[in-house]
């Protein structure tokens, strides 16, 4: 048994034998002191990074969906909030969903005020994590480019950089030679097919490691008390004149006072369990990886008209992806057309690649919304909360929109950074329409 | 990707098609008549089903004639194809 903070502690002791309270004070914390440490015990001391308790009968509030989202939302309850008696349950593996699937892409240049603040909100809490964790998420910010193909292109960027700016959030503006310049390997010449004209550019924008996001949430969640309960898969909500009062699972039925829905793709089917619609389709979203090659590209680039984006991941793989498959599907997987059609993208974009091998190709489920905008907030069941609607853009907004969903539920109002997206602007007619910032085609 | 059963064309590749999303949607006969919460309905909310989806498909590339399917959003299995005058098969349970 190790001794940490003087007190001797089993390092794979039963959950029940630790209690919510007491394990906050006594996680093990990463240093390179305990690095050093470890590696001359040939590292079989680490301690797991969180629990697999067994669910509790009852919780004060009950997260469904333990991916990145979600994760986040339980750790803001408690730090934020010092909401600990909380579950976040998942069907599967806690991160396997579409927060193991992404392309890593980190940014908040978006054109509407709202989806500004929110996203930004998320890119600043991403600047603090890795420290706030003390787990590195790989925030690498090495900037983060949007191709313009034509002159009305470019003055689509050029609005977008300004309302960037207005907002509080830096972005520029470069021309093509600038682009050449940070991308070298980039085909810049004007007798291509959609040559570039020229970029917007946001400095602090770039890639963050996916695992590592849901693994840092995790650790942090679990040690301030938050059971995260896998292979647990919400089969039926139970309704009681109007409000929530339990979850039927698939380990046993769990009493929660509130719930917050967190899904992604499978937001329709929880939906359909109390009974309500949703305006999501879930649509496959494919990514996939070339084999390992040496520093190339060391920028993210987007490009909405040659439809591909990239970047290189550290491990020298090129990180790929574009446009979700045209049909509803909870299949994790697509069809191949769409492959084909980003890579002739890719290869008209960066001639080099032409000889590169795909090494790993795979899907998520994206829930698309119609306004490209996310669903955050109650509902008309008491005590039920949805997060949903993401879509393509889920991964740099995790930190923001736990942030800002743990309030709405700790405070049962929409966080004001998150009113605007409630479900009721489908009625009201107020969409926020987000398709040329999501980068993605849909 | 999907072979599409085009009922006038026959089986065809998906990247001839463009898919039309959920099938039998009827816009209201008297609009003015309806609340707000009835008209979004109508226009955004949608079943979106884990399993059997009734959708319709266009043969963008083909024919350019609408059809409905009915096919699972998991296996990706088609069920029965049928046209947009015709009423939907029924789906056992």
């Amino acid at each position: 048994m190790a001794v940490v903070g003087g007190e001797p502690r089993c390092k794979n002791a039963p959950a029940s034998s630790r209690g919510a309270e007491s394990r906050g004070a006594r996680v093990q914390r990463y240093s390179i002191f305990s690095l050093a440490r470890n590696a001359l015990n040939d590292h079989a001391d680490w301690e797991r990074a969180w629990r697999s308790p067994d669910p509790k009968p009852s919780y004060a509030v009950v997260i469904v969906g333990a991916g990145g989202h979600g994760l986040a939302t339980a750790y803001y309850l408690a730090k934020e909030h010092g909401i600990r008696d909380v579950a976040v349950l998942e069907k599967g593996w806690l991160g396997g969903g579409n927060t193991g699937r992404n392309t890593t892409v980190v940014r908040s240049n978006y054109l509407n005020d709202d989806s500004a603040a929110l996203y930004e909100k998320s890119l600043q809490l991403f600047e603090g994590l890795s420290r706030e964790l003390n787990f590195n998420v790989m925030l690498s910010q090495r900037g983060l480019m949007m191709l313009a193909h034509s002159p009305h292109e470019l003055r689509a960027h050029q609005r977008l950089v300004s309302a960037m700016r207005l907002n509080g959030i830096e972005g520029e503006m470069l021309s093509v030679e600038q682009v050449k310049a940070l991308c070298p390997i980039l085909n810049c010449s004007p007798r291509s097919r959609y040559p570039v004209f020229g970029a917007s550019f946001q400095r602090r924008g770039g890639t963050a490691r996916h695992d590592a996001l849901a693994w840092g949430y995790a650790r942090a969640a679990d040690a301030r008390g938050v059971d995260i309960i896998q292979n647990c898969e919400v089969t039926g909500l139970r309704l009681e004149a109007g409000r929530i009062r339990g979850l039927e699972t698939t380990r046993g039925y769990i009493e929660a006072a509130k719930v917050g829905v967190v899904v992604a793709g499978h937001a329709s089917v929880l939906a359909a369990m109390a009974g309500l619609r949703l305006p999501i389709q879930s649509h496959p979203l494919q990514a996939l990886v070339t084999e390992p090659i040496k520093p190339v590209l060391h920028r993210v680039v987007m490009s909405g008209a040659v439809h591909v984006y990239v970047s290189q991941s550290d491990r020298g793989e090129l990180v790929l992806g574009a446009g979700i498959d045209g049909y509803n599907s909870y299949a994790q997987r697509g069809s191949f057309h769409v492959i084909e059609a980003q890579l002739a993208a890719l290869k008209e974009l960066f001639p080099i690649v032409s000889r590169l091998r795909m090494m790993r190709q795979w899907g998520g489920i994206v829930d698309i919304c119609p306004d490209a905008s996310p669903i955050i907030g109650k509902t008309p069941v008491e005590g039920l909360y949805f997060n949903c609607g993401w879509g393509t853009g889920g991964f740099k907004s995790t930190p923001g929109s736990g942030f800002v969903f743990a309030h709405t539920i700790a405070a049962d109002e929409p966080h004001p950074l998150a009113a605007p997206f409630a479900l009721k602007r489908f009625e009201t007619g107020r969409l926020l329409d987000e398709h040329g910032s999501a980068g993605v085609a849909h | 990707m999907h072979l599409i059963p085009c009922p006038w064309c026959g089986p065809r590749e998906e990247s001839e098609f463009a898919c039309g999303g959920e099938g039998h949607i009827m816009r209201p006969a008297d609009p003015e008549a309806r609340s707000d919460a009835e008209w979004a309905d109508y226009l955004y909310m949608r079943a979106n089903p884990k399993g059997w989806h009734r959708e319709r498909w266009l043969h963008r590339y083909g024919c350019r004639r609408w059809f409905n399917l009915i096919r699972d959003t998991v296996s990706h299995e088609i069920k029965a194809v049928y046209r947009m005058d015709e009423p939907a098969p029924k789906l056992e349970p």
